[in-house]
């Protein structure tokens, strides 16, 4: 069991709040993600829940108890770090053992326990190195195992794969995800990439300087953003936003069009933005342009890899009608 | 220092200051050997010229000398206790987050800033001084009997206050090994249900030893030539109860008038200092290692 419940958290440091008032209910077996800019108080939050920090006001529940006054070793909860902060004079072994030891643990059922972690995460052979001698995925494996011997009600990871170069960030992150599937226990990460956040969550809390912007899946997010701060976050390359009188002509504050919703075209078509492309990015897969419409300024569009536009060509776009969010004045979505 | 000539510039850059210092150590110890070979007494000054070993067994042979080896290991051993389990407490304790921190260090560095005689007199006549001592008037205070620190624990006494002269150092280098130790590392043990005690032994100690092997090594190399506090307060004595090896050639050398056999003392003295260094360097120079 695992369910996590936050009811009107609060968190200051002296002067300055930090998160005003957070309300969440995380269920058992659920993988949530925490995604917003840096500095917007996700490590404080997930903090606040693994107890490292005291909440100001509000309580925390853990499986409906309220734990808000709890030391984290009662709480049952493991975290991993960004840094992944393993013992470095410990071996993997003596890492991955020690909350089992501080659990008094009897011998036996240790080492098996490490070693069926070791196996499941590929450190068999690593089991009597010190981290030091050990690649970042290693470590961040090692990391992970420390985790999963305690057979925690939740797993609290806080931007675990920042530290690790890109094509080994893509690994770890489907590690992690199988992980939970075969696990099946309540997950929360913290990341500012929303990259991982839509492929890992099953839901996604968006935070901004404290606040929950949206809680929902990720294709809720994608598809029906509650606000303008949502639709620009989330989603890859970001949204292209529209002010004034274009918007209006929608009854809308601002309008937001995705780069893969244009249709591009050469030649002038009616009700379509001009604009000069200025650069164009070839991944092969995909083309992406950024374009200067007219009087809104530089959008991105996304258009197929085999598309030849260029520097300087001239480019119609065409925003897919049912595909244009429309924002009130408050940023609201409408 | 990649090419030949940054090389040959360094040498010959650094050639002065080398000579100097060669200059410096040498000429010094080749006195002290050349007298130790030499009958050299202010009290028989007819008497000169060429010793042989006789300095070297005299000093050797003499009951002083064996005292004076355990005392200096006494006096060494007894302070690194006090220093290292001392300062590894006090470090502790400045690390946590109280009111006032910044000025609790200074008071407690500023022990290291007092000149060794300064101290010992502060201590033989403001500490522990058998009738007007602050001790003593404790003791009186609860119904004791006073003690007399320099009669009855001459050698405990001079540990004491070179304990008190070097906590300090200890407690600053522990203190900064200490709060080098990533705080991440403190939260995941905490998280992984160690206590303060589990959290002491398994992450902070083993992240202090290469501060105290320094703290340690350090030491033992001043505190082998210890001579100040025991000048100002137990003159050695009583007897040769408080006298180290440094303090015994002074004797020898100086009280005696007896040049000779105290260069030969200051010899073996060197040995011992270089031997103590030695197996000093394989028991805890390995947690320096990389
Ligand atoms: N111990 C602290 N004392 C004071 N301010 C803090 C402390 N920890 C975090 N903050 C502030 O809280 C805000 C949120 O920090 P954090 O939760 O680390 O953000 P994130 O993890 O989303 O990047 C930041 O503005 C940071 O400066
Ligand atoms: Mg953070």
């Amino acid at each position: 069991m695992g369910s996590i419940a936050l009811d009107h958290v609060n968190k200051s440091f002296g002067d300055v709040q930090v998160i005003p008032d957070i309300t969440l209910d995380i269920k058992d077996g659920e993988f949530v993600v925490f995604v917003g800019p840096s500095g917007c108080g996700k490590s404080t939050l997930l903090r606040l829940i693994a107890g490292l920090e005291d909440t100001t006001s509000g309580h925390i529940l853990l499986d409906g108890q309220d734990m808000t006054k709890a030391p984290p070793a009662r709480r049952g909860l493991a975290m991993v770090f960004q840094s992944y902060a393993l013992y470095p004079h410990m071996t993997v072994r003596d890492n991955i053992a020690f909350p089992l030891k501080m659990a008094k643990m009897p011998k036996e059922q240790i080492d098996a326990k490490v070693e069926y972690a070791a196996r499941t995460l590929n450190l068999a052979s690593y089991l009597d190195r010190r981290p030091r001698a050990l690649s970042g995925g290693q470590r961040q494996r090692v990391a992970i195992g420390r985790a999963i011997v305690r057979e925690p009600k939740a797993f609290l990871f806080d931007e675990p794969l920042s530290n690790l170069d890109a094509a080994l960030r893509v690994n770890m992150r489907l590690e992690i995800t199988e992980l939970h599937q075969q696990l099946k226990t309540t997950m929360i990460y913290v990341t500012h990439d929303q990259v991982e956040a839509m492929t890992m969550a099953d839901r996604i809390v968006v935070l901004n300087a404290g606040n929950v912007e949206q809680f929902g899946s990720p294709l809720d997010l994608y598809n029906k953003p509650a606000n303008r701060f949502v639709a620009g976050f989330i989603g890859s390359p970001k949204m292209n936003f529209v002010d004034g009188a274009e918007a209006a002509k929608h009854q809308a504050h601002s309008i937001g069009v995705r780069p893969e919703h244009f249709t591009l075209s050469r030649t002038p078509t009616p009700g379509a933005w001009k604009g000069t492309v200025a650069v164009a990015e070839l991944l092969g897969s995909d083309t992406f342009l950024h374009v200067n419409v007219d009087s809104f300024g530089l959008f991105t569009v996304r258009t197929g890899g085999e598309d030849t536009y260029k520097h300087g060509d001239d480019v119609y776009l065409t925003p897919e009608p049912t595909r244009i969010y429309k924002f009130g004045p408050d940023g609201k979505a409408l | 220092m990649a090419t030949a000539q940054t090389r040959n510039l360094a040498r010959t850059m650094m050639a002065p200051a080398v000579v100097l210092l060669f200059i410096w150590m040498i000429v010094p110890l080749v006195m002290t050997l050349w007298f130790s070979f030499q009958n050299y007494s202010l009290i028989n000054p007819m008497m000169t010229g060429f010793a042989g070993l006789a300095n070297y067994t005299y000093v050797i042979s003499d009951p002083s000398f064996v005292q004076a080896l355990i005392n200096t290991l006494i006096l060494v051993l007894g302070v690194l206790i006090i220093t290292v389990i001392g300062g590894t407490f006090i470090a502790l304790l400045l690390d946590q987050p109280i009111w006032g921190q910044g000025i609790l260090r200074i008071l407690v560095i500023s022990p290291f800033f007092v000149m060794p005689p300064v101290a010992a007199l502060i201590w033989k006549n403001g500490f522990m001084h058998a009738d007007y001592g602050l001790i003593s008037h404790l003791m009186r205070f609860v119904g004791l009997k006073p003690i007399d620190w320099f009669a009855q624990y001459p050698l405990l006494s001079v540990i004491i206050i070179v304990a008190w002269q070097w906590l300090p150092f200890a407690t600053l280098i522990l203190l900064t090994a200490l709060q080098s130790l990533s705080e991440e590392q403190r939260e995941a043990a905490e998280m992984d249900g160690a206590n303060a005690v589990n959290r002491f032994w398994y992450i902070i100690m083993p992240h202090m030893s290469r501060a105290v092997t320094i703290v340690i090594l350090i030491q033992t190399i001043f505190l082998l030539g210890i001579f100040a506090e025991i000048r100002v307060t137990t003159g050695g004595g009583p007897g040769f109860a408080s006298t180290n090896i440094a303090f015994l050639v002074f004797r020898t050398g100086i009280l005696s008038n007896d040049i000779g056999a105290g260069s030969a003392g200051g010899v073996v003295a060197v040995i011992i200092a270089n031997i103590v260094a030695f197996f000093l360097m394989r028991a805890v120079g390995k947690n320096l290692d990389a």
